[in-house]
């Protein structure tokens, strides 16, 4: 019973308390890069809660190795070739098997392997050195965040290009105000906690 | 390669952070005080020479299909090095700054040099490449840093000056603590590029008038 609280825990900090981009700042080249229309950011979020969660799983005992053999400085290394490896294999396998979600997800896919939410959430699991069961839930549960800001930011964006601001904050500016007042508002999950 | 365009292109035209829009995450992370963003972009600056140097140096070997895996493995080199002796030397940024400094991997600028410039160019222009590209990028750093940590704790270069306390400017009654958080970030580095484009969009128009 333990174990499901600590999970919920884990769960509940990665999508709202400590949101990987809006309080952690990790994959934001993503979320301003293909947050203009609410269809693409979905697209992009579901592959990156894809990708995240099977690097967890991957990472895990990847990592548990290099510690045995006393080879921790190796991660990041290690790490972001996996991740590498990882999103090419997975464009490879979808592509054969699910095409219809190949063709969705489209230029996304190997964009994700620069995208520092992953190798954030692996760095993060080794260094709090979670056991597996926690290690996928916050890989999952953090790409589900990244999900959450990324579609909420593109759906004001959406609306935002019909708005009137001024010459120099058009476009990037205009958008990462917006960013922080989303951004104001998850801060309102802080010190949140339920179970 | 013409050194002085190299030079205004890095650190003003094609400003990689403020301009170029590259790098974003330490950007908006790490800005909460001068000593963070100077010790972020010195890093930066150092693994981008090393790594353009050497890319560019092999860039008649790496096989173009498999180029972007070998550039992260030797930017991922240079990374874990900086990081150890980071750890070994300046224990106290490498505290600060955390997660972010094996994240620099994945730091589009570096990965953007060596695809856009050290894979086409000679050694000594990567070289210099490097080092202005990484100086504009401190410098964006610097800025931001400046101004988060003067309006958020009313401090100015907390972590080197004065004995790592900073200059304490404004009164810590009045300061505006959300400019230190998240929220601060995305709105100072929107603000600054807005300053940013409409400097860039002036000199056009004058141009333009004139014609």
């Amino acid at each position: 019973m333990e174990s499901i609280t600590s999970l919920l825990s884990i769960a509940l900090g990665a999508v709202l308390v400590n949101n990987f981009v809006l309080s952690q700042f990790l994959g934001i080249c993503p979320f301003m890069g293909v947050s203009k229309k609410v269809e693409t950011a979905l697209g992009m979020g579901m592959a990156v809660i894809f990708v995240m969660g099977v690097a967890s799983a991957v990472n895990w005992p990847i990592n548990q190795f290099l510690n045995s053999k006393g080879l921790g400085f190796m991660q990041t290394v290690t790490f972001i070739l996996v991740i590498a490896s990882l999103v090419q294999f997975v464009e490879m396998f979808l592509q054969k098997a699910m095409p219809s979600l190949y063709e969705a997800l489209g230029v996304y896919l190997p964009l994700i392997t620069t995208n520092c939410a992953v190798l954030g959430v692996t760095l993060q699991n080794a260094q709090k050195s979670y056991n597996f069961g926690e290690s996928l839930t916050y890989g999952i549960t953090g790409g589900v965040g990244f999900l959450l800001a990324i579609v909420l930011f593109a759906s004001v964006r959406e609306r935002m290009e019909f708005a009137k601001c001024p010459k120099c904050f058009e476009g990037f500016p205009i958008a990462l105000v917006a960013a922080s007042l989303i951004s104001l508002a998850f801060m309102g999950f802080s010190g949140l906690k339920v179970w | 390669m013409n050194v002085k365009k190299q030079f205004i292109d890095g650190l003003i035209a094609q400003n990689p952070a403020l301009v170029q829009l590259l790098g974003m995450c330490p950007l908006l992370a790490i800005t909460t005080s001068m000593f963070n963003g100077l010790g972020m972009g010195l890093a930066v600056m150092v693994i981008l020479t090393c790594s353009n140097v050497v890319i560019s140096a092999l860039r008649k070997i790496i096989p173009g299909k498999v180029r972007i895996a070998c550039y992260i493995v030797v930017i991922a080199g240079f990374v874990t090095m900086v990081d150890l002796l980071l750890k070994g030397f300046v224990p106290a940024l490498s505290a600060s700054l955390g997660l972010f400094i094996p994240l620099i991997v994945v730091n589009c600028i570096i990965l953007g040099r060596a695809e856009g410039f050290a894979s086409k160019n000679g050694i000594g222009a990567s070289a210099l490449d490097g080092i202005f590209q990484g100086f504009g990028n401190m410098v964006a750093l610097t800025i931001m840093s400046i101004i988060r940590e003067f309006l958020g704790a009313g401090t100015f270069g907390g972590g080197i000056l004065n004995g790592g306390a900073g200059y304490q400017i404004l009164p810590e009654n009045v300061v505006a603590l959300g400019m230190i958080l998240p929220v601060g970030g995305f709105l100072t580095l929107g603000v600054v590029i807005a300053v940013v484009q409409y400097f860039m969009s002036k000199p056009k128009k004058n141009k333009e008038v004139a014609k």
